[in-house]
């Protein structure tokens, strides 16, 4: 990997004192690049958690070394380890007995902030998250469980750490929730650059989240810790097929943008041009139709039962694409675009209705394949 | 040294336990002192208990037990023995001087928490447990005998065990109206300013109510050896209503 | 005792006026004795029931030690004390105070044992001290069921206040004793009723404070965290 490294785990191991000697993490290695979202994923068990905590020192490794930003997590007072470190949790654990206010500042006060640069940054955090300012006086348990969860996340940043520790963030609310949380969540990534190591059991979220996807399996062991466009297309071994599922390849569209893969022209043809020339045009690719360009902008598309009786293309009134793709597409929403159309392509246009080419199911599937 | 020398020496005595002139001897004030305590409890049992099934099956009332249990938390029992006490004289009650008024005023202390338990227990049996048995066709009967009194075994049990040790502690205070039981030695002890008396009706006081105590967590282990461990769910302190002073 | 007493059952209002002030002062005394046992219950149970909440071992003897004083009837401890302090004011506070301890012990553990987990663990991973964790995470979350123990403890003690009336002191309890001393109905009930009233009305006191102090816990009663559970084998310690 590129970039420098922000959190690096070498050979860490850690049997718990009551387990008997067998590990929950055994010999783990991992390094995590300032500014990328890395996520944990794997089956319940499989040491997620412990291998998360290690590095705020919740949990203290049996063996191996943990740094962050360069420092041996060992080698630091836990407290002051853990205050420039976000952590979110599952069950969030928001203080009842504090207001939301007082809950998001709550690492703030530990670090003794005068108390307008507190009030201004807990202001600055419910913007962000979009959290209304009437909430602010409230007590946790008279809150949603989605808005509970965005407080949780503004606590975590309260002081803009550069790491962020997540253990299932939105594993408790319903899917709606989480989508619309997970969607805000990667908007702010965006924005804030953290270096964050995120912890599901959800293979489909960690492939929406993820820079990378470190799979674990029973006992702590990265099965694979890659790009999720890759685990996708090159799963390891079986237990990382497996557990990546079925749809593999329909997954992988969705991480894949239209501009990655290579756009075919298409039949074109100019609304000054002879109707044989979009004759011509379609013969060429086969189809029954074609694209009605003026100086790079898409107009719309015409066939030869609209052509028939024109002199000129533009007198066959080119009708507009119902829907078209963008270079930004995933290839997910291409194949959508394929399916629900007539013309069996997607179109291709770039801001502003520029035309950029088609995009056949063939060339989709081929991707798939490869 | 000296005063705990001459209390061993008094125990010692096979005057003290049997007694001598008018002093009956521990052993029957021991017997006094518990037949006194049991009995109390045992009328107040009986009466209660079953108003406590009715209230907690029905619901009905329930502000009735509610209220009761609070002003049984708030009353003194001293106070309740100083008004049975007058009572029973004004009265002109037959009988061993202050033996009506202490029976009364036991009495009257062992309603509260037999009553509370009683209720709370019954009431807190599982509403969807009731509705399966209710759906199954248990009559309102069968509910009460097969489901709700078993499942309430332990609370209302505790609520005897309360009222019990609560009863043997007051009974003490029965030798301040002239009654006799274990607090004559204390009375006595304090009025005639000998140590040793108050030395020694102080052990045997408290012995008795530890043996109390004890012997009936092993009753109630014996009893409902399954049941034992769901007491646990029973919430601390006065939120539930069923801890409850009453000096 | 003057059993003769030609107006023994009926009450005589004009005692109760003619002897206000000695009311008033045995009502302030029951007070301070009330009071002041249940300060030094606290500052002696909160120490102890912190170090059996963290040292789990210590619960166990610490609870069967005060419990075994707690089964102790009240007369029979002060009893127990009278040879050695006397007819003080110590002999009456070392037997209420040692009746608070199971109590308030009790509660506070329940308390602190009752913080949920996920915030515990949460303010850890933010960064909390150990000191940190407990009085600004632990203390306030066990406040409703340290509250709760404050009550009982303090009803408690009002009426166990009335019964050191037989070793000098009483508060209200003076005249319930010398009530019953001279088959005087009025003393007996000014004694016993102001002592009932007392207790109900530092109980709805204490039920104020709690929600003055504790605010989270009345928003939206229906999402309440249920109050943490223990064991009911606290007998009321009436006598
Ligand atoms: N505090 C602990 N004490 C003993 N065993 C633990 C503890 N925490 C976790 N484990 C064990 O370690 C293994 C990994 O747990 P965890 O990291 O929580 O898994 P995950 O988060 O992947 O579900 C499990 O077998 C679990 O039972
Ligand atoms: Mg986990």
């Amino acid at each position: 990997m590129t970039g420098d490294v922000m959190i690096s785990l070498k050979n860490v191991s850690k049997v718990f004192d009551s387990a008997e000697g067998s590990a929950a993490v055994h010999d783990l290695s991992m390094d995590i690049v300032r500014g990328e979202t890395v996520v944990l994923v794997g089956p319940s068990g499989c040491g997620k958690t412990t291998t998360m905590k290690m590095i705020n020192r919740l949990v203290e490794p049996t063996s191996g070394e943990i740094t962050v930003n360069g420092t041996d997590v060992m080698k630091q007072d836990p407290v002051e380890l853990r205050r420039g470190i976000g952590y979110v949790i599952q069950s969030i654990g928001l203080m009842p007995h504090r207001t939301i206010a007082q809950n998001i500042a709550t690492v703030p006060e530990l670090l003794k902030w005068d108390a307008t640069k507190v009030k201004q940054r807990v202001a600055e955090l419910s913007d962000i998250l979009e959290l209304d300012e009437a909430l602010l006086g409230r007590y946790p348990n008279e809150l949603s469980g989605g808005q509970r969860q965005r407080v949780g996340v503004a606590r975590a940043l309260a002081v803009d750490p550069p790491v962020m520790l997540m253990d299932e963030p939105f594993g408790a609310v319903d899917p709606i929730v989480r989508e619309r949380l997970q969607d805000q969540f990667l908007d702010l990534q965006d924005r804030l650059k953290k270096t964050i190591v995120f912890v599901t059991h959800d293979i489909d979220e960690a492939i929406k989240m993820a820079d990378r996807i470190a799979i674990l399996n029973r006992g702590g062991v990265i099965e694979q810790f890659a790009s999720p466009e890759e685990i996708l297309r090159s799963p390891a071994n079986d237990f990382v097929k497996q557990f990546v599922g079925v749809e593999r390849g329909l997954k992988r569209l969705a991480l894949l943008k239209v501009s990655q893969i290579g756009i075919e022209e298409g039949p074109v043809v100019s609304p000054e041009a002879p109707i044989r020339d979009a004759e011509r045009a379609m013969e060429k690719f086969d189809y029954d139709w074609c694209s009605v360009v003026e100086d790079g902008e898409l107009l719309g598309w015409v066939d030869r039962e609209s052509l028939g009786g024109c002199l000129t293309v533009a007198e066959a009134q080119a009708r507009p694409f119902s829907a078209y793709v963008t270079h930004d597409s995933t290839l997910r929403e291409a194949l959508d675009s394929i399916v629900t159309s007539r013309t069996q392509v997607a179109v291709v246009a770039s801001g502003g209705q520029r035309y950029v080419g088609i995009l056949s199911l063939e060339r989709i599937s081929k991707e798939i394949i490869s | 040294m000296d005063q705990l020398t001459a209390v061993w020496e008094w125990f010692m005595m096979e005057s003290t336990w049997r007694g001598s002139g008018i002093d009956p001897g521990i052993l029957v004030r021991v017997y006094e002192h518990m037949s006194m305590s049991l009995q109390a409890v045992a009328l107040a049992a009986l009466l209660v208990l079953p108003i406590g099934l009715y209230i907690g099956h029905t619901r009905r009332w329930e502000f009735a037990a509610i209220s009761i249990g609070n002003f049984g938390r708030a009353l003194p029992s001293f106070g309740i023995l100083g008004i049975t006490f007058f009572i029973t004289t004004a009265l002109d009650v037959p009988g061993i001087l202050g033996f009506w008024a202490t029976f009364t005023a036991l009495f009257l202390l062992a309603i509260p928490p037999i009553l509370t338990n009683t209720y709370v227990g019954i009431k807190g049996v599982d509403a969807d447990t009731i509705e399966a048995a209710r759906g199954m066709g248990m009559t309102e009967r069968e509910i009460l005998t097969r489901l709700e009194i078993p499942l309430a075994a332990p609370l209302i049990v505790a609520g005897i065990r309360l009222a019990t040790v609560q009863v043997v502690a007051t009974a003490t205070l029965g030798a301040v109206v002239a009654w006799g039981g274990l607090g004559r030695y204390i009375v006595d002890g304090l009025a005639r300013g000998n140590d040793v008396l108050l030395l020694g009706g102080a052990i045997l006081v408290a012995l008795l109510a530890i043996v109390t105590e004890v012997a009936f967590g092993v009753l109630e282990r014996i009893a409902a050896p399954r049941l034992t461990s769901q007491k646990k769910r029973v919430v601390a302190g006065s939120r539930s209503g069923q801890l409850g002073p009453a000096a | 005792m003057n059993l003769a007493q030609a107006d023994r059952p009926t009450i005589k209002w004009s005692w109760i006026g003619d002897n206000s002030d000695k009311i008033f002062a045995r009502f302030i005394e029951h007070i301070e004795l009330t009071v002041l046992a249940v300060a030094i219950g606290l500052l002696i149970s909160v120490p102890l029931a912190i170090y059996a909440y963290r040292h789990r071992w210590f619960y166990t003897p610490l609870t069967s030690v005060t419990g075994i004083l707690y089964t102790i009837p009240s007369l029979a401890l002060f009893a127990f004390l009278l040879p050695y302090t006397g007819l003080t004011v110590q002999t009456a506070e070392i037997g209420l105070v040692g009746y608070t301890l199971l109590i308030l012990i009790r509660n506070i553990v329940a308390g602190l044992a009752g913080v949920p987990p996920d915030v515990r663990e949460a303010a850890r991973g933010m960064g909390f001290s150990s000191g940190q964790m407990l009085w600004r995470v632990e203390m306030p979350l066990a406040l409703p069921v340290i509250m709760a123990g404050v009550r009982l403890a303090t009803v408690t003690t009002v009426g166990l206040v009335t019964v050191t009336a037989l070793i000098g002191k009483g508060g209200l309890g003076f005249f319930i004793l010398s009530g019953m001393r001279t088959d005087f109905i009025t003393a007996i009930l000014v004694g016993s009723i102001l002592s009932l009233v007392l207790a109900v009305t530092v109980d709805g006191l204490l039920v104020y404070l709690e929600r003055r102090i504790t605010p989270w816990s009345r928003s939206r009663a229906g999402q309440r965290r249920p109050a943490p559970k223990t064991q009911s084998s606290i007998g009321p310690r009436v006598a």
